[in-house]
């Protein structure tokens, strides 16, 4: 008998180990009983899910979509998984903070969350890291739902985690709003379940061409809009999210800020353009308008008041609201380069806020609070983390340079691209509210002397500050050299526009 | 008249679907709350096997020399077979955070958890 050449094997699976890495990994945690031996496997399996997605992405780049039938049971019957360049690079994006963020977590991990429960946590980290891998590698749209709800889940734990007791009812309210939205969802994959008789997101696409205009499709996306709006935190629907982030542990706050949304993003991208298709979604329906009101009302609304929180865990809570204002944005402008914008924006943003978030789980560590006080003349004392936290800031004010400029150049241009200047020069506005919160905490950190009484504060450990600084690293590296992100965001964007599917 | 009997398991649906949504706005009681969010989603699965269903349709199960047989369609019930263990979850996680908060706050109306939250 031959065997096959198991490495053939290997990546021929790809698109499945992706997915089932992780979620092996998480009961190996939660039986490991031991944090180092829990903490070890975490590490092994975030990276090799990073590895396996940057080959992923290699694979789609040179051989183009890649459709793998889940236990061999052919699409549209079986459960497909379906990566193309927009999913491959959101994987991409998934995996690495997943990766970078275990890295950081041991030594924040052992000063908020008790040691015996360790494992535990280990155990709901991976089970979320495989609800937002799963999320965007599936193309079956149910299978979307029961993933979505693996990262939910997962996440009110990893909330619930935190250090004082409002962190409990900061992960209630997330729970019954992130049901409501999934629920939400869930009755649109219904509806549009009961007019094609398919799952499959591509045999979706072809069978609701002819019924289009029905009203049970129609209601399907009025539905399927509000779900997803309330588990992406867009404005109006944000209530969950400031308490949730302030009140979970440093870790958590940077992992879920920087996957828990973006993937919510992603749905919306994938639902809007693959299934529903740009004609439908957009034209046909209101809705394009309605995002980009709610989307500069949110940017506007969030950003005011990141300017008057006193916790800057809260504030880059507020910030993230307006960012994701900033992608439901790009999507709604319906063309390449704002689709671009909010693409590469998903990513950048991810970055920077991972950033921000991790510097801010270094100063939680040294100082045990994250009220504006405590940032006194940290520049001084903290040296490295309130430059990355100032690099990273930077960035999110969008200066040229940085990844935060990048993204707002492609909205900008797709603004412009369409006439609506009081749009552009919106954009432009509401970066400058973005200097004044961040500089804010700079101005605190560096220019004013820490009390008298202050005790002494050392750097935070290496083991934190390396992953900060790769992060940190990242957003002017992919500031500087954009063909990366960028680019394949506008291959994306320009698949996504002709239709989604091929 | 007869249209809208004829399609009284929808009927159904919405007012579940209501009951339970009203009932996680309205009420304080973060247990109440919790029964409403089940309701609510209980109502979709509803909505799910009652598209699910043909009339006159048996079990789908193949049996030799039968050939004509009318079968319901099986999906959605295994659709709403994962979604039972996702609402089953959902619900333990929530009676979970509620004891937890029971225990911390002593007392699990959600004013007086907000009006303490704010005090300190």
């Amino acid at each position: 008998m031959n065997y096959p050449d198991t490495a053939l094997v290997a990546d021929t699976q790809l698109p499945a180990l992706q997915v089932v890495i992780p979620l092996l990994s998480a009961p190996l945690c939660a039986l490991a009983r031991n944090r180092r031996a829990a903490y070890a496997i975490t590490l092994l399996a975030s990276w090799s899910a990073l590895v396996i997605a940057v080959l992923l992405l290699l694979r789609v780049h040179a051989h183009g979509t890649i459709s793998y039938a889940l236990g061999g049971w052919a699409p549209p019957w079986g459960i497909e998984y379906r990566i193309d360049y927009l999913n491959a690079f959101v994987l991409v994006l998934l995996s690495s903070i997943g990766a970078i963020v275990a890295a950081y977590a041991p030594a924040s991990v052992d000063s908020e969350i008790p040691r015996d429960r360790q494992p535990l946590f280990y155990c709901a980290y991976m089970l979320c890291l495989t609800g937002v891998l799963g999320i965007a590698a599936t193309g079956d749209a149910f299978n979307v739902f029961v993933f979505l709800e693996v990262a939910a889940l997962s996440s009110y734990i990893l909330i619930s985690l935190g250090k004082s007791r409002k962190a409990l009812n900061a992960a209630y309210q997330y729970l019954v709003m992130g049901t409501i939205g999934s629920t939400f969802i869930l009755i649109g994959i219904g509806f549009l379940y009961m007019m094609t008789g398919t799952l499959n997101m591509v045999d979706l696409a072809e069978r609701l061409a002819p019924v289009r205009t029905t009203r049970p499709v129609l209601t399907a996306f009025a539905f399927f809009t509000v779900g997803v709006s309330i588990k992406m935190a867009l404005f109006p629907l944000h209530l969950w999210l400031p308490n949730a982030y302030t009140r979970a542990p440093s870790v958590v706050t940077a992992f879920i800020a920087s996957t828990g949304t973006k993937v919510a993003v992603y749905i919306m991208i994938r639902f809007i353009f693959t299934v529903y298709g740009v004609q439908f979604a957009f034209a046909s329906t209101p809705v394009a308008a309605a995002l980009i009101s709610l989307s500069l009302l949110g940017i506007f609304f969030a950003s005011t008041a990141a300017i008057f929180q006193r916790n800057v865990k809260r504030m880059l809570a507020y910030s993230s609201i307006a960012q994701i204002g900033y992608m439901v944005l790009g999507i709604s402008f319906v063309s390449v380069n704002g689709l671009t914008g909010g693409i590469v924006h998903l990513f950048n943003h991810a970055l920077m806020k991972g950033a921000l978030f991790l510097a801010v789980g270094c100063v939680m560590l040294r100082m045990k609070r994250t009220k504006l006080e405590e940032f006194r003349g940290l520049g001084y004392r903290m040296p490295v983390t309130m430059f990355a936290f100032t690099i990273a800031g930077l960035s999110m004010i969008g200066v040229p340079m940085t990844v935060g400029f990048v993204s707002k150049w492609y909205l900008i241009l797709a603004a412009l691209e369409k006439g609506w200047w009081p749009v552009a020069a919106l954009i432009l506005l509401s970066s400058l509210l973005a200097v004044v919160y961040i500089w804010r905490v700079i101005e605190v950190a560096y220019f004013q002397k820490p009390p008298e009484d202050a005790p002494p504060v050392t750097e935070a450990p290496l083991s934190m500050l390396i992953p900060l600084c790769v992060l940190t690293a990242a957003t002017i590296y992919f500031g500087i050299f954009t063909g990366a992100t960028a680019g394949i965001a506008h291959r994306a964007a320009e698949m996504l526009m002709a239709g989604g599917v091929h | 008249m007869s249209h809208l009997f004829s399609h009284y398991n929808y009927w159904i649906v919405i007012v579940l679907m209501m009951t339970g949504f009203y009932t996680v706005i309205s009420r304080g009681n973060m247990v109440k709350k919790l029964i409403g969010l089940n309701i609510f989603q209980t109502s979709v699965f509803l909505l799910f096997i009652t598209m699910g269903k043909i009339k006159g349709g048996t079990a789908p199960i193949v049996m030799a020399g039968k050939e004509d047989v009318v079968y319901s369609n099986p999906i959605p019930h295994v659709l709403i077979l994962t979604a039972i263990v996702v609402g089953v979850s959902t619900t333990a996680l929530g009676l979970a955070l509620v004891v937890r908060i029971k225990e911390a706050y002593g007392t699990v109306e959600e004013d007086e958890v907000q009006a303490e939250d704010i005090r300190r």
